[in-house]
């Protein structure tokens, strides 16, 4: 039988890197990709409404150095079997399930790289479901995508990188109200500096760049505060902060964006039969890879879908993964190459970065046992905090968090716990009082997305 | 240091939790011991349906006891468990599925089970909703129910627990030694317990607690499909089945509707899983949009199946051990356990207290492998092709 194309979910930096890559080798890649176009999350491309603003939003050097990018994107894919718009929903029996433009379809692989990075990692809190608070990712979708703000009178919250990232483009865009309340104190953030300029001195100095840039008058930066709840009837109208003195203020705004940081996006890899361990630093569940990101027999894994690291990482892991396929089709264990060498190195230690700026933006999992009864976790399901709590200390209740998922149906709506599963995980822990690893992971189910059901009948369609 | 129960049950699913209840409702000190956690597994996982229709004469008995409970299953067990007597259709659009509909037409009726039989214009204006076919044929039953198995099997443990009963999860039990004094049985995580009564309620994994003790059953593993939509205004209270089995329904009150469809899938080599090929997630689509046009914009939200055995009779194991005193079965759901599991548990419950129990339970008896046995029909038309060679 001859040998299947090697396919590549994901074409953010990772799984365009393996596409090159593979491209060079003299192989054609499928690369599929949920959106319409490529880049992923961070690389997210502008939509034409932006595409003039980019020296504004980026900056001269780095709006040339995206453009250039790009360019080198769009010739990669060129030469691959590039099918976007594609949703993959399901892996069986080494088969990929497909939607794409409303049509299903099947493809085998013999080798497969899953690149499906990372979304915001959230600790739910008392009226985040109000319209009008988004995550920091969707604060810059909406910016880059749809040429919006968020509002106009903006709250950027939590601990994470893309805080300071999101504030600066919101900032270049010409917001003119804009407070951050970033959850780390300046004491956290610098004991975190150390480590993060061993592991990572180029990426620390361009955080320290935006911090500069958001020094002004006109921006309010308040260090080591927590959220408190979200204020509003029917949308958002304000934020109630606490202060590390423990003073709680009241901050008018008409938006608010917030995240604890990234998670990983792994049901694809799960269903693929990625085996998962838990990082103790990061405190969530990260699948196992070898040093060259294959996670089996026929799956590897790359960028931050494997292993948060960021948009350099994501590449370098992208290409290694390639060459370990590579060197697999030729029959070696792993390759052996000075190449190969460098890349496993040099991803290493931008993920340890992120290790150490886990202490610059701490994932405030303390918050979990403080949380008030009436919060929304699911704000599919609409669950509270307090039917979870009941169904964990009830009589030959559940301990483990698939258990409490079936029980309270946390996790069961549209995103398939995505946005909850953290603050369930969290609760579920401190609940029991029991470690957070010990009350397991959160299993993946297809569909990975909400499919349509007349999407299945051909007849119809035709 | 080995403990000393009157019963000793292992399997902590629907009928491992009902013959606990009543055990301990009748006097006795029980404990059962579960491997993982109670109610997780088929008595889980399971369609909710608590269905009369569509049945054998011979099973009406134990359905209909069965039946009494979940009307009554707050006051037995002291808690709710979304039990909602929502009536069924069961719809037949093939002229072989007519015949069996007005077949089971008939048992449903001779065992007191009231239906009624519509068809043609009378069928089109009852279920406007419906892609209605030329002779298509409904029969209606208000009695046929629902119930949230997520919810039931917890419910009856802590009904047991309250009632003097003692639960060991987290436990498998790994070893079985028996002797004079009857069963003891240890785990890696279980202390040793003992007693002179063992009930063998391990769902599909039964057959090694039979094979331990001389007796060889045809159990397979193996789950049907089942999908969810997103929440949608309620509109469908009764649920939907097609004799044909390609389309199995229901909406709950949240909105959300709930659908299945054979064929079932065997669960995987480990025996621990059984995941839903996308192929027939797609079939299940495919014919739910065909049938209930107004569904085809609902999307699909999650796909899941479970662990479940099945014997080629399509009924379970119900009853004394043949070759062990003191042993006693309940198991092999075969698709229909939900429904039938408090009248399970209520029967042997009676046997292992020596008494006369109300349904007669000859006709489930583990003997009836070692002579020639009947397969049902479904076993061919309900299962993946070569599922049932495969196993058996
Ligand atoms: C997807 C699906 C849909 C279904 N839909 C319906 C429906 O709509 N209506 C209906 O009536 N029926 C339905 N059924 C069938 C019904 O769910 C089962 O028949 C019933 O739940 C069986 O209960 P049980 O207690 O025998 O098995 P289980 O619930 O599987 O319990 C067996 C228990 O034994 C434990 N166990 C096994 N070995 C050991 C050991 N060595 N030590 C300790 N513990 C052990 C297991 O962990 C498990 O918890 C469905 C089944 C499935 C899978």
């Amino acid at each position: 039988m001859s040998e299947l194309h090697p396919v590549v979910i994901g074409a953010g930096p990772a799984g365009l890197a393996c596409a090159k890559a593979l491209l060079e080798a003299g192989l054609r890649p499928v690369v599929l990709e949920e959106n319409p176009r490529p880049g992923g999350q961070g690389t997210r491309r502008l939509s034409p409404l932006m595409t003039p603003e980019a020296e504004r939003l980026f900056g001269h050097a780095q709006a040339g150095a995206t453009a250039r990018r790009e360019a080198e994107e769009d010739r990669v894919l060129a030469a691959c079997d590039w099918r976007p718009g594609s949703l993959v929903w399901g892996i069986f029996d080494n088969r990929l399930a497909i939607l794409r433009d409303g049509r299903h379809d099947s493809l085998p692989y013999d080798r497969l790289l899953i690149a499906t990075g990372a979304t915001d990692r959230i600790m739910a809190f008392p009226g985040w479901t109000l319209p009008g608070v988004f995550s920091l990712g969707a604060a810059q979708v909406a910016l880059k995508q749809h040429a919006a703000f968020i509002g106009s009178r903006v709250v950027l919250a939590g601990a994470s990188p893309l805080l300071y990232l999101a504030a600066a483009q919101y900032l270049r865009m010409g917001v003119r109200h804009l407070t951050i309340v970033d959850a780390a104190s300046r004491a956290q953030k610098r004991r975190a500096a150390a480590g993060m300029a061993m592991t990572g001195l180029s990426t620390l100095i361009e955080g320290l760049r935006l911090l500069r840039e958001l020094r002004r008058p006109d921006v309010r930066r308040i260090d080591g505060a927590d959220l408190v709840r979200a204020i509003g009837g029917e949308r958002l109208e304000a934020v109630e902060i606490r202060h590390a003195s423990g003073r709680t203020e009241t901050l008018a705004c008409d938006a608010l964006a917030f995240g604890h940081g990234l998670r990983p996006e792994t049901q694809l890899a799960e269903l693929a039969g990625a085996r998962f361990s838990f990082h103790p630093q990061l405190r969530n569940w990260f699948p196992i890879i070898d040093a060259d990101g294959r996670a089996g027999q026929r799956l590897w894994l790359a960028g931050d879908g494997a292993m948060t690291g960021g948009r350099e990482a994501a590449a370098y892991s992208g290409r290694l993964a390639a060459l370990s396929m590579l060197a697999d089709r030729a029959g070696a264990a792993s390759p052996v190459t000075r190449e190969a060498r460098a890349l496993r190195r040099r991803a290493r230690r931008l993920r340890r970065f992120q290790v150490h700026s886990a202490g610059a933006f701490p994932w405030p999992h303390e918050q979990a046992a403080a949380m008030p009864d009436d919060t929304i976790i699911c704000r599919c399901e609409r669950v509270t905090a307090g039917e979870i709590r009941k169904a964990v200390s009830s009589t030959a209740g559940p301990v483990e968090i698939n258990r409490v998922k079936a029980i309270t149906r946390c996790g069961m709506g549209r995103c398939q716990a995505r946005f909850c599963g953290p603050t369930l995980q969290e609760l579920t822990a401190a609940a029991s009082g029991r470690p957070v690893e010990s009350v397991g992971r959160l299993r993946a189910q297809a569909p990975l997305r909400p499919i349509p059901v007349g999407s299945a009948d051909e007849e119809a369609r035709a | 240091m080995t403990q000393s129960f009157d019963a000793v049950i292992v399997g902590g699913g629907l009928f491992g939790a009902f013959t606990g209840l009543f055990l301990t409702r009748m006097g006795k000190r029980v404990a059962l011991v579960e491997r993982g956690h109670v109610g997780a597994q088929s008595s889980g996982a399971n369609f909710g349906k608590l269905r009369l229709q569509g049945r054998a004469i011979e099973q009406y008995p134990l359905s209909l006891a069965a039946q009494s409970h979940w009307e009554n299953f707050e006051s037995l067990t002291g808690e709710g468990c979304e039990y909602d007597r929502t009536g069924m259709i069961y719809l037949a659009s093939s002229p072989d599925g007519r015949q069996k509909l007005l077949k089971y037409a008939q048992n449903s009726l001779a065992c007191g089970l009231e239906v009624e039989v519509v068809e043609g214009e009378a069928l089109r204006r009852k279920m406007p909703w419906l892609a209605a076919q030329d002779g298509m044929i409904a029969s209606c039953s208000t009695r046929c129910a629902v119930a949230n198995p997520r919810l039931g099997t917890p419910a009856v443990v802590r009904a047991m627990l309250r009632g003097g009963g003692v639960l060991f999860d987290n436990a498998e039990v790994t070893r079985i030694a028996h002797g004079s004094n009857g069963f003891t049985l240890s785990g890696p995580t279980l202390d040793t317990v003992s007693a002179p009564v063992l009930v063998n309620a391990a769902g599909a994994w039964a057959a090694a607690i039979c094979a331990q003790f001389g007796e060889e059953v045809p159990l397979i593993a193996a789950g049907p499909p089942q999908f969810v939509t997103e929440p949608l205004p309620y509109t469908l209270r009764p649920s939907l089945y097609t004799i044909e089995g390609d389309l199995l329904l229901r909406q709950i009150p949240r909105g959300n509707f709930i659908f299945a469809g054979y064929p079932r899938t065997l669960a995987n080599a480990d025996g621990e899983h059984t995941l839903v090929p996308p192929q027939k997630t797609l079939a299940g689509m495919r014919s739910v949009a065909r049938k209930l046009p107004f569904l085809r914009h609902a999307e699909v939200i999650r796909v899941w199946s479970g662990v479940e055995g099945y014997l080629p009779d399509m009924l379970p194991v119900l009853g004394p051990s043949q070759t062990t005193p003191g042993l006693f079965h309940a198991f092999g759901g075969s698709g229909g356990g939900f429904q039938i599991a408090p009248a399970v548990g209520e029967n042997l419950a009676y046997q292992i207290c020596g008494r006369p129990p109300p349904v007669d339970l000859t006709r489930y008896s583990i003997g009836r492998f070692s002579s020639n046995l009947v397969v049902s029909e479904k076993m061919t038309s309900e299962f993946d092709p070569s599922g049932y060679d495969r196993r058996c």
